[in-house]
Formats: C-alpha cells, structure tokens, sequence
C-alpha cells in the first residue's frame, strides 16, 4: 500500500479521559478511507489529529506520531499553518466567513500569498467553484454575501474554498450530516471524483455511506482501532466479531 | 375537553404578577426618559436660535447678551472624537489581545477585572487625576489634556463593550479560518473584526456618548473658555459645561439657553447614534447569523 499518512502510537487525553488508544495506522495515498464506528468511538478525535485541531481544545495531550509523507506533523519545527494547507478539512456544517461568495475562497490563496494578481484570483475562484459544482449556480452573484446560499451551496462553497489553498489531504467530518438528501449525495459525488487528487479521509455514522464511499475503512470502538483494511475486505469478510456485529447493526 | 380549560392555579397567577412587574418597570423608565426629553425639549427650544449654534459668546452673554454656544459646541466635538478616537486605537487590540490570546485564561481574568474596576470609578476621580498629573508635569488646561483625559474614561467602557461581543463569536467560523491556515492573528484580523464590526461600532458609540457627555473630568482637564481652540494646548469649553455654567446662572434667559444646551447635546448624541447604526446596518451585510 502507498501510504499517504501514518500514524504510529497515537494516544489522546482530554484532561485524564483516554479518547485514544494506542493508534496505529495507514491512509492510503489518493484513495478515500472511512473512518466508521458508534458514537463516542474516538473518529472524529482521530481525524482531528490529522490536521492538528485537537489542540485548539484545552488540556489536550497528544503523544505519538502522525506522518504525512513521512514527515510527523507534531514535530516541533513544523509550522502549523503549512500543516493545515496541506490537510484540509470540511467541518459537520459548513461554515461560511462573513463575506461574499468570491472572497471565501480568495480567503485562504490570499494569505498563503499564492497568486500575483486580481486576474489569477479571478481564475482560481472559478476553477474551484467549478470542481466544486457551484459555478453554474453562483457565477451572477460573485459578490453577494456567502450567507444568501442554502446550506448545501455553501457545503460545495466550502469545499471550494479548502480546495483553492491546494491541499493534498481532505479530510471530512461527517460533511454531509446537516444536508438535505439531494445536496448529500452532491457532496458525495464531488468526493469520488475528488479522490483521483487526492487523499480523502471521512468520518460518517451511516453505514450505506460508508459502503458508498469506502475504498479503505477504519472501524474503531471505545478510541481503539479494532480493524482496518480495503472496503471489499472489511465489508464482505470482517475478521474481527465486534465489526461484523456493527455492519450487521447490532452496535 | 375538560383537559383543555385552563385551571387558574399558583403559577398562573405568578406569570400574571411577573408580566405586570415587568410591564411597571417599562413604563416607569420609558417615562423617565420622557420626561427628561420633554423637559429639555420645552425649556430649551424657545432659547434655539441661529446665533446659538454659529456664534460664540459676545460680552455680557452670560447676563443674557447676545452670542451662542459654538465654541461649547465645537470644544466637546473636538474633545470627545478626540477622545474616542484614542480609546479606540487601545481598546480594540486589547480586545482582540484579549479574546485571541488570553480567552478565559487567568490573566484574561485579571485584565476583564481592572478594566471593570476603571470603569466603576467616578469621572471626578479621573479629572483629579488628570489634574494632579497635569500640575506633576507643569502642563495647563487643554484640549489635548482634555482628549486623553476622556480617552482614559472611555477605554474600560469600549474595550468591555468589545470584548463581551467578540467573546459571542461563532467558534466554527473561527475553526473554518484556522482550518485554511490561518493564523490566530489573521483570523483576528481578517473574520473576527468583519464579523463583528456592528459590534464593535456600538461599543465605540457607547465610549463617545459617555465622553461627549461628561463634565467631572473635562473641568479639571480642558477647563473653559469663551473661545473656539485654536490648538491642542488651548483650553476648550465643552457642552456639559456650558449646560452646567448657564443653569447655574440666576438669569433666566441664561437658564433657558443652558436647557438649549442641553438639547443640542442631545441631538449630538442622537445624531452620532443613529449615523453609527445605520453605518453598522449596512457593515451588517456579510455578518453570519
């Protein structure tokens, strides 16, 4: 396997509750894996490790190791900012900045400085709206406030808006959870294509997702990893009792 | 349908009384205010004049010659964009310093504590702090004295002001910034201050009616003059004064125009407020809800 991302003995603490335990696992590179399991479970703590948001919560301790492409991005020399370009996140509700529709996804190109002029940007925002799927229906009103979209819009905005800062990772928690149907399975299909680019890593509750999505999948249970491994096996064959119980819904 | 008639019991009677309470209490405030509105309206009109707002006052104008109160007028514009002006530049990157950096941390306790205590202290306090200052340092009355009195006196109001609406701030619209890369500055910079900007122009507002309104501290500070300043280091006169010199006075066309003082000053902070609202209005528009 090409492993894009590697985590090696990672354990998290809020205060003195162990969220995880002793994780150790690869993401396959330009592939989308799922991180499933019941509620409580550790996977959005695991995914949040992944683009180091853990730490924006007080009295959280973190030891071990999160390599992407071999470099851990909780060493000390690294720059946090640069590790959150490179791993970029769609939150459970999109999150809109409060400004115009253009200017959320000129946001992260303009402080990162990675494009010359008003031309550039102009290019960018409309090559990411249309990867996106948004272009179509914003293009006329660029410079209205993000706010005037649905909320699946401004899910596809906000996708588009972590696209542009040109990430290698993407990582989703549960991004589809406060959509409608229609503007889900949107979502979903603008991952599949996605993933061709990019490494995609998705924590989902709901099992029919999962199975939509999962090229490689994670199940974890009470912050420990019980079994990882490509969808086919891990959906059709699990090795270990308690997964099988959960894809049969007992859990 | 029995179920459904309503049962007059305790609780019943407790919501009626507290609606009641509520409803006194309205109307008594509302009736202050209108009373003080009326009273300045009424006494103060018939005193209004051309002259009152483009003249400064001629000699005998406090035995009830002719001249106005522009330099009153103009002294407390002068005094307090002056003063709110400095606060500002203080009070919002201690706010920011504040909400981005220290958060409920110990030391943000500390600093949200001293600046509640400044602003409980009486603006007296402060002009005879300025005052005591002014002579350590053998600087007289002034304009300059007056603005950083104010400043002083509006910086704890503004800055608490500020910080109890960016604390309101939606942690997800920050986590989305600092989810792109951000900076905890340039998610400051750049989301906290779009968000919250009618936030922040209100605070301001609430620093310059206290500045504009206050005469404790710029009589000690800016002193009075019948002159309009022509400098920083010139004494200034101010409208609360003026307001306070006139109704001191046992003419009664003198009283009468210290009324109209009185509600040009409210007019002033009438206008500023509604200016200020409208500008934040249209701020509004990018603002998540």
């Amino acid at each position: 396997m090409d492993a894009h991302i590697q985590v090696k003995n990672l354990n998290v603490y809020y205060g003195k509750q162990q969220a995880l335990k002793n994780v150790n696992i690869e993401i396959p590179k330009n592939q989308i894996t799922v991180i499933m399991g019941p509620s409580g479970c550790g996977k959005t703590t695991l995914l949040k490790s992944l683009n180091r948001f853990l730490e924006l919560t007080d009295g959280t301790q973190i030891t071990g190791e999160v390599l992407v492409d071999g470099q851990n991005i909780y060493a000390h020399e690294v720059d946090v900012t640069e590790v959150r370009k490179v791993v970029g996140l769609l939150a459970q509700r999109p999150s809109p900045l409060p400004m115009s529709i253009y200017d959320n996804v000129v946001y992260g190109m303009n402080i990162h400085r990675m494009k010359k002029d008003r031309k550039e940007y102009k290019a960018a925002v409309r090559h990411y709206l249309e990867i996106a799927g948004l272009w179509d229906e914003v293009y006329k009103r660029l410079h209205d406030p993000a706010t005037s979209l649905s909320i699946g819009q401004q899910q596809r905005l906000c996708l588009a808006r972590g696209l542009a800062v040109e990430p290698e990772i993407i990582l989703g928690d549960e991004p589809t959870s406060a959509l409608d149907p229609i503007s889900s399975q949107n979502i979903e299909s603008r991952l599949i294509e996605l993933k061709k680019q990019y490494t995609t890593v998705i924590v989902t509750h709901t099992l029919r997702q999962a199975k939509r999505l999962a090229d490689y999948v994670i199940y974890m249970y009470l912050g420990e990893v019980i079994e990882a491994g490509s969808a086919r096996e891990v959906f059709n064959n699990p090795q270990h009792e308690r997964t099988r119980a959960y894809l049969e819904g007992q859990i | 349908m029995g179920l459904m008639k309503r049962h007059w019991q305790r609780r019943h009677f407790v919501e009626a009384f507290m609606i009641s309470m509520m409803r006194v209490s309205l109307f008594i405030v509302s009736a202050a205010l209108g009373l003080i509105l009326w009273i300045v309206v009424v006494r103060g009109l018939p005193a209004i004049s051309w002259d009152m707002v483009t003249k400064i006052p001629e000699g005998g104008y406090y035995m009830g010659k002719g001249g106005g109160i522009l330099n009153a007028i103009l002294g407390s514009l002068y005094l307090a964009s002056g003063g709110t002006f400095l606060a500002m530049i203080f009070s919002v990157p201690i706010a920011m310093y504040l909400k981005t950096y220290l958060g409920d941390s110990k030391w943000g306790h500390y600093v949200r504590l001293s600046l509640d205590v400044l602003w409980g202290i009486p603006s007296i306090v402060y002009g005879a702090f300025g005052f005591t200052l002014m002579i350590a340092l053998g600087i007289r009355s002034s304009l300059l004295a007056g603005i950083i009195i104010l400043a002083l006196i509006e910086l704890p109001i503004m800055t608490r002001a500020m910080d109890e609406v960016i604390r309101r701030m939606p942690v997800d619209l920050e986590h989305a910034a600092l989810a792109l890369g951000s900076t905890k500055f340039e998610v400051a910079l750049r989301v906290v201050t779009r968000q919250m900007l009618p936030g922040i122009t209100t605070a301001i507002l609430l620093g310059f009616g206290r500045g504009i309104g206050d005469a404790a501290s710029v009589l000690f500070t800016a002193g009075y003059t019948d002159r309009i300043p022509t400098s920083l280091m010139r004494p200034t006169a101010s409208l609360p004064l003026a307001v306070f010199f006139q109704l001191g006075s046992p003419y009664p066309e003198v009283q009468q125009r210290g009324y109209a003082a009185a509600l040009i000053l409210t007019i002033i902070v009438l206008a500023v407020s509604l200016g200020s609202r409208w500008l934040s209005a249209r701020l509004n528009k990018y603002t998540i809800k």
